[in-house]
């Protein structure tokens, strides 16, 4: 028993700058995918044919491949190509991609709820494109996108823990690395897994306190 | 200086990448069936017991939710094997991990299926003299089956794209043969080409059977 509590004290530092390292990388692919996310999916609603359609085939063709195939594909891939990305942006770049296909739908579903009417009468007060979005369409779709945008950062994190697969020592990376040296799988494990439950669970929870106060909106 | 691509080598060792595909597909169907009948029961336990059984099973599911699948692959394989005696294979131990998996899931799916079956076709079955037990058989589970249909086939897709993570313990699925070709070969743009369309191609060809089927037994409401 005072082994184990050795094993897990010795290990406290390196999971905590693993958990750093997943932070990060989750941080840096939820702002991006949240700006690419909404940027394509206004695109994929308003914009001219061809372009919903390469936004379609963008999302469908993304959602379509496993997260570590895209990991693979874009850091082994990438280079031949010409272009030599680091592990680190390697891995942000995939999962950015896996997670801007996702905020795409969120931002369709949530500006697609919006009665049609909405738009309408804010044309036909004058307003211009830009105008409509930011004023009209925009503060209403944010009520029906934030439930399932916040729940959908978990898999930022959980997603994050393969850029351990590239050796980008995040938490899964360190715990493997501590286990490497203390051979003791186990309770290393199970800390990890209590460290990203932490996380995720309050995220998903935040989730759900959303929903609940946005859930006054009916059509 | 250029990359001169060259597939010569993929077609050559191509038997691993569709063997590949195949164990993954067989992957991902044990994973279901068995995580059916898991998320199943837990499920109908849910919606009948009180607060600490409920309790218990929400606790199984937020764990298993909440935390990575790749953590979950490694405590299954490197971890569970030195705390109680246990002696598997790798197939074995990502097929129990990722039933655990798709249960968690799946308990939800069901559960949601089974409140939204209409509290008149219940009444109806106790107005026709239907037990509980009888009630559950013939009216509840076959009702559910059909409104949970869309939600079955989504998470059977997501699994078939989850199996992609058995490769870290080297189960030969089709993540794997490409990182065996890739190893060898060292045709890595080629290798992860043909790859990613294989899941693809795989991928929306069950999904557009899965609609199919959906379409024949859809609810009308």
């Amino acid at each position: 028993m005072a082994q184990l509590i050795d094993a897990i004290v010795y290990a406290i530092p390196y999971l905590m700058s693993g958990l750093g390292m997943t932070l990060l990388v989750s941080l840096i692919v939820v702002v991006l995918s949240l700006v690419a996310g909404v940027v394509l999916g206004v695109g994929l609603i308003y914009g001219p044919l061809s372009l919903r359609w390469l936004i379609r085939l963008l999302t469908d063709s993304i959602r379509g491949i496993p997260i570590l195939v895209l990991i693979f594909a874009v850091y082994y891939g990438l280079p031949p190509l010409g272009l030599n990305l680091s592990s680190f942006w390697a891995a942000v770049l995939a999962l950015t991609l896996f997670k801007t296909a996702q905020v795409i739908e969120y931002t369709r579903g949530a500006v697609s709820s919006i009665p049609r009417g909405q738009m309408e009468a804010a044309k036909s007060i004058g307003l211009i494109f830009g105008q409509r979005l930011r004023y009209v369409i925009f503060p209403q779709a944010t009520r029906r996108f934030l439930p399932p945008w916040v729940n959908g950062v978990t898999d930022a994190v959980k997603g994050s823990a393969l850029v351990s697969l590239l050796g980008v020592v995040d938490l899964m990376q360190a715990i493997n690395q501590v286990i490497g040296r203390t051979y003791e799988p186990m309770p290393l494990y199970l800390l990890g897994a209590v460290m990203y439950f932490a996380i995720n669970y309050s995220l998903s929870s935040l989730s759900r306190v959303l929903e609940r106060r946005y859930a006054y909106i009916k059509e | 200086m250029g990359y001169q691509l060259s597939f010569n080598q993929i077609w050559r060792n191509f038997d691993k990448l569709t063997n590949g595909v195949i164990l993954s597909l067989e992957l991902a169907v044990i994973a279901i069936l068995i995580g059916a009948l898991i998320g199943l029961a837990l499920a109908v336990i849910y919606v009948s017991s009180g607060r600490v059984v409920r309790a218990i099973i929400s606790s199984y599911v937020e764990f298993i939710r909440n935390v990575p699948l790749l953590l979950l692959v490694y405590l299954a394989f490197y971890g569970l094997p030195t705390v109680v005696n246990l002696a598997y294979d790798a197939s074995t131990s990502f097929i129990a991990t990722l039933s655990l998996y798709a249960g968690a899931y799946l308990v939800e799916v069901f559960r949601s299926g089974l409140e939204a079956v209409p509290k008149g076709l219940l009444d109806a079955g106790k107005a026709m003299g239907l037990t509980p037990w009888q009630r559950l058989l013939y009216v509840r589970l076959p009702t559910m089956t059909r409104i949970t249909l869309p939600a079955l086939s989504n998470t059977f897709i997501s699994l078939f794209k989850d199996t992609s993570i058995a490769s870290v313990i080297a189960v030969p699925e089709l993540t794997w043969g490409a990182q065996w070709i890739n190893n060898r070969t060292f045709r890595i743009v080629e290798v992860y080409a043909v790859t990613t369309v294989m899941y693809l191609v795989t991928g929306y060809a069950i999904l557009f059977g899965l609609r199919l089927l959906e379409r024949r037994f859809r609810v009308e409401r």
